[in-house]
C-alpha cells in the first residue's frame, strides 16, 4: 500500500501532501454541491456579477470627458470618427471604465454622423454638459429627521478614509450649529477608537466609545440611547473598514444598522459609503455590495486632492443611482465640501495629471 | 482573487476556439477582448496597449501548430507575456553591510495599508526568517497611528519604538538643515534597535500624496539621512488608473526598492499589479491577502499569471499545506485513506486541516480550473460549518462505521443527524454520497492517472465527472452560475412520466 502511495506521490511531485490536497479537493466539491443545492432552494436576486453588463444597459447615452485632455487629443485635427475614437484613452484614464467609455464614444459618433457636432468646441461643450448633468441630477441633501436625532452610518472598505471623513462631516455639521454625537464602533482595528476619540476632543464633541473587540452593534445601541436621551441633532456612527466581499462582516454591518431602530425607528437616516478617489472599477462592486447589505444613501468621495479623478462615481451614479453627497480634499477637518456637480467637474477637468506618461 | 480578470480573459479566449488557425484577423479580434478585459481590470491603458502589442507581435510571428487549439496557443502567449511583465521573482531583502540593523522603510498613500503591512512583515520576519525586528512609529500625522502600531506590535510580540508626539527636539543635523520630527524618530528608532539588539528596523511612515512636495521632501530627507537598505512602496490593489501616477511619483522621488500589494483578498481585478510593475520596473515583493496578520505572501509572477488566467496556483497550494499541516498528520491521514479504513472521524480531521489552510475561496482559487468552474458561487467563509455540524451530530459508532448510515436504520439515523445539525436530510445524503465517492476516488487513483494530471489546466474538468456532484457542478459552470429555475429538470420529467402512466 505504501508503495502505491509512494509511486503516486512521486508521480505527482507533490510529496506527502498529495493525498490531503486531493481530499481537500473532495471536501471542496462537497461544499460546492451543498452551496449549489442551497442556492436552488433559496432563489436569490443575482448580485451585480458584471457591472459592465448592467452599465451597457443603464447607460444609453452617457457622456463625460476631461476637457484639457480632449483639447489636447483633438486639438489640431479635423473632427472625425477616428478622432472621437482616440478619446478613449482620456476617458479611461479618469477611471470611467472601458464599457462606459465605449458607450460615450458611440453616442458621440452618432451625434457626429447626424451633424449635431460640427467642431471640437461642440464636442467639449456637449461632454461637459453631459457629465455635469449625469452627476448632478437631483442630489438630495443630507437627511434630517423630522424630530429627534438624525443617524448617519458611515461605512467603507479598509483605508478608504472613514474616520477622517467623519471628522470633517462632524465639523461641517457643528459649524452649522448642530449638536453632534460620535459613536466609535470600529472595535476591530487597532486604535481606531482612539483615532476617533482624538478627533472628538479636537472638535469638542461628545463620543460614545467602544472597547477593543466589543460587539460594534452594542456600541451603536448605547450611542442611540444616549442620542435620544440627550437629544442630539446628529449621531454619526463610525464602523470598521471591511472588504465588501466578506459576508460575515457585511452581516455585522447589517446588525449595526438594525440595533438603533429600537430607539429611533428610522435609524439610520443616512448611510454614507466612503470611497477612496483612487479606486478603480472595483468601486462599483464596493458600492453594490454595501448597498445590498444596507441601503447606501450617498457617497463620501475622499482624497480627491491627489491625481486620481474619481471618474468611478460617474459609473456608480449611473449604475446604482447613488449620488455623491460630500467630497473630502485633504487631512484637515475643514477640507470638506458638499457635492456640487459643476464645481466637481470643473475641478476634475482642470486638474489633469502631468505625471502620467 | 483575480476571478474577474480570469473570467473575462477566458471568455476572450473562447473567441479563438473553433476558428481553425491563428490569422491576423482572429488574433486582433480576440485581443480586442483581452484589451477590454485588462482595462476592466484597471490595468493602466498605456500598459495594456503595450501588452497587447507585444502579444500580437509574438502571436502573429508564431507558426500555427498543427492540431493545437488556437485558443490554447494564445493562452500560452498571453500567459508568458503576463509573467514577463510581472516578473522576475525577487523577494530578496537588501541586508545591511555595516553590521548595523537592516532598515526597511514603508511608504505609500493614505489608507493603502502601510501600518498593517508593517505588522505583517514583522511577523513574517520573525516566523519565516528568524529575525528580530523592531517597528518604528514614524507616522506623526494621523491621530492614534502610533497607538495602532503599538497594539499590532503587542499582538505579534514585536517591540515598537515610538515617541510621544510633540516631544521631539528639533535637532540641527546636517548643514543647518533641520531634521523633521519623523526623521528624528526614525534616527532614534535605529539607535534603539542597535542598543537592544534588534536586527531589522521597519519604519512606518505617514501616508501622503505623491504630489505633496513638503511631505515627499520629508521622506526623501529620511531616506538621505538614514540610508535604509529597503524602501517598500505599499499599493492598494483596488486602485484604478491612478496606480501608475502614484507609483511613478513615489518611485521617481524615492527610487523605491520594491512594491507590496495589499487588499488582494477582495474581488478586485487587481490590474494594478500589472501596471505598477510596468511603470516602476521595480519588483513586487509581497502581497497582502487578508486582515489577519499572517496573510502576507511572497509574490510570484508565475502564480499570479496562472491565477489571472484561471490556471490555479498549485505551488502555493503545496506551500500552504506544508505551512499548516504537519508531515505526521499528512502521513497519518494518507495511510488511513489508503488502507480503506477511512471514516467520518478522519474526514473531520481533514476538514480541520483544510480550514487551517485559509479561507476556502482562496484555496479554491489555487486549484487549476476551479476559479472558472466556480462562476458565481458565493463564499461567506462559513461553508465548512454545515459539513462539520453534520459530522458532529453523528454518534461515535456512525462516525467510525459510515455503513450504518446506509443500513436498515439509516433513514432514522439521517433524520436525527439532520435535526441535530440544523440541516436537511438532503444535505446529509449529499455528504454521505460525497464521502463514499471520495473513498472510491482514492481507490481509483491508478485508473485516473497521476495527481499531476489533475493539477494541470483542464485536469479538474476531466476528474470532476467521476465525483457525484461534480457533473452538476460542471453543468452549472457552463450555464454561468446557479440558476434556481432549471435544476429540477430531471425530476419533472419523471413526474410527467408518472402522470402519463396514471
Amino acid at each position: 500500500m505504501s508503495g502505491l502511495l509512494a509511486t503516486l506521490t512521486l508521480a505527482a511531485g507533490l510529496g506527502d501532501y498529495a493525498v490531503p490536497i486531493l481530499i481537500g479537493l473532495g471536501v471542496v466539491v462537497v461544499v460546492i454541491s451543498l452551496l449549489v443545492m442551497r442556492g436552488k432552494r433559496q432563489p436569490k436576486e443575482p448580485v451585480f456579477s458584471d457591472p459592465f453588463e448592467r452599465l451597457e444597459h443603464a447607460l444609453g447615452k452617457t457622456r463625460g470627458g476631461i476637457l484639457d485632455g480632449l483639447r489636447r487629443a483633438i486639438g489640431s485635427q479635423e473632427l472625425s470618427e477616428q478622432v472621437i475614437d482616440s478619446l478613449d484613452e482620456i476617458l479611461i484614464q479618469a477611471d470611467i471604465g472601458p464599457t462606459t467609455t465605449q458607450t460615450l464614444l458611440d453616442g458621440l459618433k452618432e451625434s457626429f454622423r447626424k451633424g449635431t457636432l460640427s467642431n471640437h468646441a461642440d464636442v467639449l461643450a456637449f461632454l461637459r454638459a453631459q457629465l455635469i448633468e449625469r452627476l448632478g441630477g437631483e442630489v438630495p441633501k443630507l437627511a434630517k429627521a423630522d424630530s429627534g436625532p438624525t443617524v448617519i452610518l458611515v461605512c467603507g472598505v479598509n483605508g478608504a478614509g472613514k474616520t477622517t471623513s467623519i471628522a470633517k462631516l462632524t465639523r461641517h455639521l457643528a459649524e452649522e450649529g448642530h449638536r453632534v454625537l460620535l459613536c466609535a464602533s470600529d472595535t476591530f482595528r487597532a486604535a481606531a477608537v482612539e483615532q476617533l476619540r482624538t478627533w472628538a476632543e479636537r472638535l469638542s464633541v461628545e463620543i460614545v466609545l467602544g472597547q477593543q473587540n466589543q460587539d460594534p452593534a452594542a456600541v451603536a445601541h448605547d450611542a442611540h440611547e444616549k442620542a435620544v436621551a440627550k437629544n442630539f441633532d446628529y449621531l454619526i456612527i463610525d464602523t470598521a473598514g471591511r472588504l465588501h466581499t466578506d459576508k460575515n462582516l457585511m452581516g455585522e454591518l447589517e446588525k449595526i444598522a438594525r440595533v438603533g431602530k429600537k430607539h429611533i425607528a428610522e435609524s439610520p437616516h443616512e448611510v454614507l459609503l466612503v470611497l477612496d478617489a483612487t479606486t478603480g472599477q472595483n468601486g462599483v462592486r464596493q458600492a453594490a455590495a454595501f448597498s445590498e447589505s444596507i441601503p447606501v444613501t450617498g457617497l463620501f468621495l475622499a482624497k480627491i486632492d491627489g491625481t486620481a479623478r474619481g471618474g468611478i462615481v460617474v459609473v456608480i451614479r449611473e449604475e446604482l443611482g447613488i449620488p455623491v453627497k460630500f467630497v473630502g480634499l485633504g487631512e484637515q477637518p475643514t477640507d470638506i465640501a458638499p457635492f456640487d456637480a459643476t464645481r466637481f467637474i470643473d475641478g476634475l477637468l482642470g486638474r489633469l495629471p502631468t505625471t502620467a506618461s | 482573487m483575480f476571478d474577474q480578470l480570469s473570467n473575462s480573459l477566458q471568455s476572450a479566449f473562447r473567441n479563438f476556439s473553433g476558428k481553425g488557425k491563428l490569422s491576423e484577423t482572429n488574433i486582433s479580434e480576440g485581443l480586442r477582448e483581452v484589451r477590454r478585459a485588462l482595462l476592466e481590470a484597471d490595468v493602466s491603458i498605456s500598459v495594456a496597449k503595450g501588452f497587447i502589442e507585444r502579444v500580437e507581435a509574438s502571436a502573429i510571428g508564431e507558426k500555427v501548430l498543427e492540431g493545437v487549439d488556437p485558443s490554447q496557443q494564445i493562452i500560452k502567449i498571453v500567459h508568458d507575456e503576463l509573467v514577463n511583465l510581472m516578473g522576475p521573482i525577487d523577494t530578496r531583502f537588501k541586508e545591511s553591510e555595516g553590521g548595523g540593523p537592516t532598515v526597511v522603510m514603508m511608504v505609500g498613500l493614505q489608507g493603502c495599508g502601510k501600518t498593517t503591512t508593517a505588522g505583517k512583515l514583522a511577523k513574517w520576519l520573525v516566523e519565516k526568517k528568524k529575525r528580530k525586528p523592531l517597528l518604528v512609529a514614524a507616522d506623526l500625522q494621523r491621530p492614534a497611528a502610533i497607538e495602532q502600531l503599538k497594539v499590532l506590535g503587542e499582538q505579534i510580540g514585536v517591540p515598537v519604538y515610538s515617541e510621544k508626539p510633540g516631544t521631539q527636539k528639533k535637532g540641527l543635523t546636517g548643514l543647518f538643515k533641520r531634521a523633521s520630527h519623523a526623521t528624528l524618530v526614525c534616527q532614534n528608532g535605529i539607535k534603539h534597535a542597535e542598543a537592544t539588539g534588534r536586527d531589522v528596523v521597519i519604519l512606518d511612515t505617514a501616508g501622503r500624496l505623491q504630489i505633496d512636495d513638503d511631505l515627499m521632501a520629508e521622506l526623501a530627507d529620511i531616506k538621505d539621512r538614514l540610508k535604509p537598505e529597503n524602501v517598500f512602496l505599499i499599493c492598494d490593489a483596488m486602485t484604478g488608473q491612478d496606480a501608475v501616477n502614484s507609483a511613478k511619483g513615489f518611485n521617481d522621488q524615492l527610487d523605491v526598492s520594491g512594491i507590496i500589494l495589499t487588499k488582494l483578498d477582495g474581488d478586485t481585478r487587481g490590474g494594478a499589479a500589472l501596471s505598477i510593475k510596468a511603470v516602476t520596473g521595480k519588483a513586487i515583493k509581497f502581497i497582502g491577502t487578508g486582515e489577519k496578520l499572517d496573510r502576507i505572501e511572497e509574490f510570484r509572477p508565475e502564480g499570479m499569471a496562472d491565477r489571472i488566467l484561471g490556471m490555479g496556483d498549485v505551488v502555493r497550494l503545496v506551500e500552504i499545506a506544508q505551512e499548516n499541516i504537519s508531515q505526521e498528520d499528512a502521513e497519518r491521514s494518507a495511510d488511513r485513506l489508503m488502507s480503506g479504513r477511512w471514516n467520518f472521524d478522519d474526514f473531520l480531521k481533514q476538514l480541520q486541516m483544510v480550514k487551517k489552510m485559509g479561507p476556502l475561496k482562496q484555496i479554491m482559487g489555487m486549484i487549476p480550473g476551479m476559479s472558472g468552474l466556480m462562476g458565481n458561487v458565493e463564499f461567506s467563509g462559513d461553508e465548512l460549518k454545515p459539513v462539520e455540524a453534520i459530522i458532529n451530530s453523528m454518534n461515535r459508532k456512525e462516525r467510525r462505521n459510515p455503513d450504518l448510515l446506509s443500513g436498515r436504520s439509516g433513514g432514522s439515523r439521517k433524520r436525527r443527524i439532520a435535526k441535530g445539525s440544523g440541516t436537511d436530510v438532503r444535505d446529509v445524503n449529499a455528504l454521505i454520497k460525497q464521502f463514499k465517492a471520495m473513498k472510491r476516488m482514492v481507490s481509483q487513483f491508478g485508473s485516473m492517472g497521476d495527481l499531476s494530471a489533475l493539477m494541470t489546466p483542464g485536469g479538474i474538468q476531466k476528474a470532476l465527472p467521476q465525483l457525484p456532484g461534480g457533473k452538476a457542478l460542471m453543468r452549472q459552470s457552463r450555464r454561468g452560475g446557479p440558476k434556481p429555475a432549471r435544476p429540477k429538470k430531471n425530476k419533472t420529467k419523471k413526474d410527467k412520466k408518472r402522470r402519463k402512466r396514471r
